[in-house]
């Protein structure tokens, strides 16, 4: 159907067009030589002064911008290419200064603790010396009260026998026979009282 | 009469008779339209060099986009020697171009659709060409009729061809556009014209085709640009590289 009309109206058209062609006298007015010389003229004017403004005034100024945008993005360029190796060369100089005080650090720990261990030990073995010093001071006094104290209780012991006895008997008794019984008794039991 | 397809064709004068002796250069559509393209050409370029900004607005984008557009397209076909004929190709293009383009806009005249106009223009060229192509390489520029290669058999119908095409090239560039630019119009016309004598009832389908072919048009309107442009080049081409 739609096909039909479209048909129908193009064969129409044709119609329409060869009566139309067939008004008009001269068919086509490119033909028509009447205004020739005026499109000519006016063609000549106005394309020569469009191209004389373009040539001289507008595209000489196009191209300076199109150049100056492209030589300043190349700066910009550059310019960036030479900020970045800067940072790179910094980046690089900053690494090397933070590996070589990390070294630093690490050797004067060491150092320090090896000081310190030094000093350590140094004072260790002073104070070594010196509790060995008093532990063998110590040990001499212990032994010489421990040698001395049989003498001193054996006295004691007489003394204080001598002076029971006579409070007891009321009567002097004589020391000599009093301390041959005391050295007696430490002979027979002096390892037990004194646990040598 | 509107029914016509031809008569947007029609070149009248606009305002009184001008005389210059014999020839009559009166004000017609056809001068307003010229003038009118060129004033729109020269207002957007010269609004798009104005100012330089590293971040080209709209307008400046576009002229320098049709600016590396046409010097990519010359020196793609005619190479670095062209350079000088750059503003000549340029305005061309930017002519033939916004004539088209002012054609499309409806009750509007297309200069181009005028064999004279475009025959002036394509003389033009092959008198420029021819000229340069003498001056760069004296008489060797009759090389161009002997393709190197040849059989000696056919040399002298070869040379007649070559000088027959090459004779030939005004009236096919001017031809070409012309021819275009008349038969898309009145092709437009002539469907526009079924969408009132077919009314409601059968006008849609002509109106879709006269739709589709508005695009074809404009197309077709930067195509011919494009192409009598691209064959100047080849022509110019021909005369500063005589690689035969």
């Amino acid at each position: 159907m739609v096909k039909k009309i479209y048909f129908q109206s193009i064969f129409f058209g044709f119609f329409l067009i060869k009566d139309a062609l067939a008004a008009e006298s001269g068919g086509m007015p490119q033909l028509n030589p009447e205004f020739w010389v005026s499109q000519i003229f006016w063609l000549i004017l106005t394309f020569g002064v469009m191209y004389l403004v373009l040539s001289k005034l507008i595209l000489p100024k196009i191209s300076n911008n199109l150049e100056s945008r492209k030589s300043q993005i190349l700066e910009n360029i550059e310019a960036a290419e030479k900020q970045r190796e800067d940072s790179d060369a910094k980046l690089k100089e900053y690494d090397e200064i933070i590996s070589k005080s990390k070294l630093e650090a690490n050797s004067i720990f060491n150092q320090a603790r090896e000081k310190a261990l030094k000093d350590i030990g140094a004072k260790r073995d002073v104070l070594d010396k010196q509790i060995e010093n008093e532990i063998t001071e110590a040990e001499k006094e212990i032994d010489a009260l421990r040698k001395n104290a049989p003498d001193k209780i054996n006295k004691i012991a007489i003394e204080t026998s001598s002076e029971l006895l006579q409070k007891l008997i009321g009567a002097e008794v004589n020391n000599s026979s009093i301390s041959a019984i005391v050295d007696d008794l430490f002979k027979r039991n002096g390892d037990k009282y004194y646990g040598n | 009469m509107a029914a016509n397809p031809m008569s947007q064709f029609d070149v009248y004068r606009i305002g009184p008779e001008i005389k210059v002796g014999a020839f009559d250069i009166s004000f017609t559509n056809a001068s307003l339209f010229m003038i009118l393209s060129t004033v729109s050409i020269l207002l957007i370029f010269n609004l798009g060099s104005k100012k330089n900004s590293i971040l080209p607005n709209k307008i400046q984008l576009l002229a320098e986009l049709s600016y590396t557009f046409v010097s990519k397209m010359i020196s793609d076909t005619a190479g670095s020697k062209a350079k000088p004929y750059f503003a000549f190709i340029f305005s061309l293009f930017m002519f033939v171009l916004f004539c088209n383009m002012f054609g499309m806009i409806p009750y509007t005249f297309t200069v181009t659709s005028h064999i004279i106009v475009t025959f002036v223009l394509a003389a033009f060229i092959f008198i420029g060409v021819t000229v340069i192509g003498f001056i760069k390489h004296g008489f060797g520029y009759l090389k161009l009729f002997v393709p190197s290669g040849v059989p000696a058999v056919l040399l002298p119908l070869i040379v007649v061809i070559e000088i027959i095409s090459y004779l030939s090239r005004p009236i096919s560039l001017s031809v070409r556009l012309f021819a275009n630019m008349m038969a898309g119009h009145t092709m437009m016309k002539v469907f526009g014209g079924f969408v009132i004598s077919l009314g409601i009832v059968g006008g849609w389908l002509p109106l879709s085709f006269s739709v589709a072919l508005t695009g074809l048009e404009i197309l077709v309107a930067f195509l011919q640009a494009y192409v009598f442009a691209i064959l100047t080049c080849i022509y110019l081409n021909d005369a500063l590289n005589l690689h035969h």
